[in-house]
């Protein structure tokens, strides 16, 4: 992919406005993961009510991609069931922002708040009942993203 | 002997790889020398003529290969130990690079001399292999980690020093003798004198130093010193750990195996002589004729002619990148305290957007944390971008470097 088409207007926008960035000060889960090659660093709240993700609200620091992606994940999890959110697939991030194609050393800035997103969700559940298999399944999406 | 800035456009075609082009066929502008630098056809022909017509296991055989492969392998650390004026190239112990030569130092000197209550100093401007060895060490022995903090010029401030020598519990301070990220030339007189006076050893990181100004090991007066040969135009995987022998004879091996050894019995060992006591097994030989090879270019031209270069050209790009609007350099502006390593950030922009998009014009910069995150939470960044240069670089490419940052200012709309 060219520069032309990575940074287009959406990406810089979200990079310098972000949605749902902040935090939830009495959120029902929070996860933080970063990137040691790079150093994007991003911390996923999340408000539950009964099994929809009523809030979310990321913060951190990183570049362009990063942000706007989770600008963008954020916005499709948001009022969402829980099953639909641990549906939310790394094509549905890229393809909301074109990025189908990123080179492999960027993939990890796109897809990290998606990674954290998962971890947090597995943290609550095995938290909250469910069958432990299950359980097991999210983490292993999570760890096995990129 | 070379000075003039046209000799050294000179050595560019002993590189290979600065004719190629990368992305779009654009030529590459190699800006990452802190990390790592290119290799002269010198270096690269050594290595491939130790193997085509001399490879040989050393030290263990008489037949006539063996012979030369020893020769050729201690030849290397003869020009090594003249290179940084070391008079005993038994001193001289070949490891993989600064990394491992350090964690020999905390494993083998430091499991003898460290107990608890115990400080070990270094500083906040190290790279992550100069204070996850000590970690390690202070954690496993209950002794303390301490750090001389930097102030905002980016130098290291010296009183946080005397403040743990007055404690009389310091064993060791440790520190770089140039930034890889900061490019601050550290006061090691200062410093190895006001440790000599407390009777404290000093290792010293010559990992970015080295290979860009000249080092006098005897002059330092220090008691360790590490360095990498692959930032001084050599091959990957071959290093140099140097140590004071009153000091070496104090300590533990590293590794055990082949080659360390005097006599082996069954349940007791006796140690070979240094440097080989240190050096278990079959070494790196092949990079070992390589390193010297590097050695043997660096030398031509001269190693006060080559920092002399790198003021020039870090001057030119101080001056050029601090007209950039919104671009903030980190780091003394003073040329006579800072080497050819230039760390900035640029207006809102992270450093992995900057690196990237200037790659597609070719130019090959570093972003991120450069092994140094302490210096980032004291610099209160997550990033920076960091432009490194060496013998081959040029006026020219720092003014790519220049045009391209206008495209990074133009996609941002900054
Ligand atoms: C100051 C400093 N110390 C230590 C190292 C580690 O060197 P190596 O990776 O060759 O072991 C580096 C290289 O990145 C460095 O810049
Ligand atoms: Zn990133």
């Amino acid at each position: 992919m060219s520069n032309a088409d990575i940074y287009h207007e959406m990406i810089i926008d979200y990079s310098r406005n972000p949605i749902n960035y902040g935090k939830i000060e009495d959120h029902d889960v929070t996860f933080h993961d970063s990137n040691p090659l790079c150093g994007d660093s991003i911390d996923i709240d999340m408000k539950i009510d009964g099994d929809k993700v009523s809030d979310i609200k990321f913060h951190g620091k990183g570049c362009a991609i990063c942000m706007a992606c989770s600008s963008v994940l954020t916005e499709i999890a948001k009022g969402k069931n829980i099953k639909d959110v641990r549906n939310i697939s790394k094509t549905d991030v890229l393809g909301e922002l074109g990025l189908e194609n990123l080179q492999a050393v960027r993939i990890k800035c796109a897809l990290l708040s998606l990674k954290v997103l998962k971890s947090a969700l597995y943290s609550y559940l095995g938290k909250h009942l469910e069958d432990s298999s299950d359980v097991d399944k999210l983490k292993e999406e999570a760890a096995s993203l990129y | 002997m070379q000075s003039a800035q046209t000799s050294f456009e000179n050595l560019r075609k002993d590189f290979p790889i600065l004719k190629r082009t990368v992305r779009e066929n654009k030529t590459l502008v190699y800006l990452d020398n802190a990390s790592t630098t290119q290799k002269p056809n010198q270096v690269i022909d050594a290595i491939n003529d130790y193997y085509r017509n001399h490879n040989a296991n050393i030290h263990r055989a008489v037949y006539a290969l063996a012979e030369e492969a020893t020769e050729l392998y201690e030849n290397s650390r003869e020009k090594i130990a003249n290179f940084i004026n070391v008079k005993d190239k038994t001193e001289i112990i070949f490891v993989r690079g600064t990394t491992e030569a350090i964690n020999l130092v905390a494993y083998a000197w430091g499991r003898d001399h460290i107990k608890e209550g115990d400080i070990i100093v270094t500083t906040e401007y190290e790279h992550h292999s100069n204070i996850v060895p000590w970690q390690l060490l202070t954690q496993e022995k209950g002794a303390k980690l301490e750090y001389i903090g930097m102030d905002d010029n980016g130098e290291l401030t010296l009183d946080d020093l005397d403040k743990y020598l007055a404690t009389g519990k310091v064993k060791l301070v440790t520190f770089s003798l140039m930034s890889n990220v900061l490019g601050t030339i550290s006061d090691a007189d200062t410093i190895i004198s006001k440790c000599k006076a407390a009777g404290v050893l000093t290792l010293v990181d010559g990992a970015q130093a080295v290979p860009h100004m000249k080092v006098d090991i005897e002059k330092l007066g220090c008691d360790f010193f590490a360095f990498s040969g692959h930032k001084m135009l050599g091959p990957t995987g071959i290093g140099i750990l140097w140590a004071k022998k009153s000091v070496l004879e104090t300590m533990s091996p590293f590794h055990g195996g082949g080659d360390m050894i005097r006599e082996v019995h069954k349940y007791e060992t006796t140690w070979n002589d240094l440097p080989y006591k240190f050096e278990a097994g079959t070494p790196n030989i092949a990079d070992v004729v390589g390193f010297g090879a590097a050695i043997d270019y660096l030398s031509n031209i001269g190693m006060t002619a080559i920092r002399q270069h790198e003021i020039e050209l870090t001057s030119y790009a101080i001056e050029k990148l601090s007209q950039v609007k919104g671009l903030h350099i980190y780091g003394t502006k003073d040329i006579s305290k800072r080497g050819g390593v230039i760390s900035f950030n640029f207006a809102d922009v992270h450093p992995h957007d900057v690196a990237q998009i200037i790659d597609e014009e070719g130019i090959a910069i570093r972003s991120g944390h450069h092994c140094a995150q302490v210096l980032m939470e004291r610099l209160n960044v997550a990033a920076t971008s960091r432009a490194s240069f060496y013998i081959y670089n040029t006026r020219e490419e720092i003014d790519k470097l220049i045009n391209s940052l206008n495209k990074v200012a133009r996609i941002f709309k900054l």
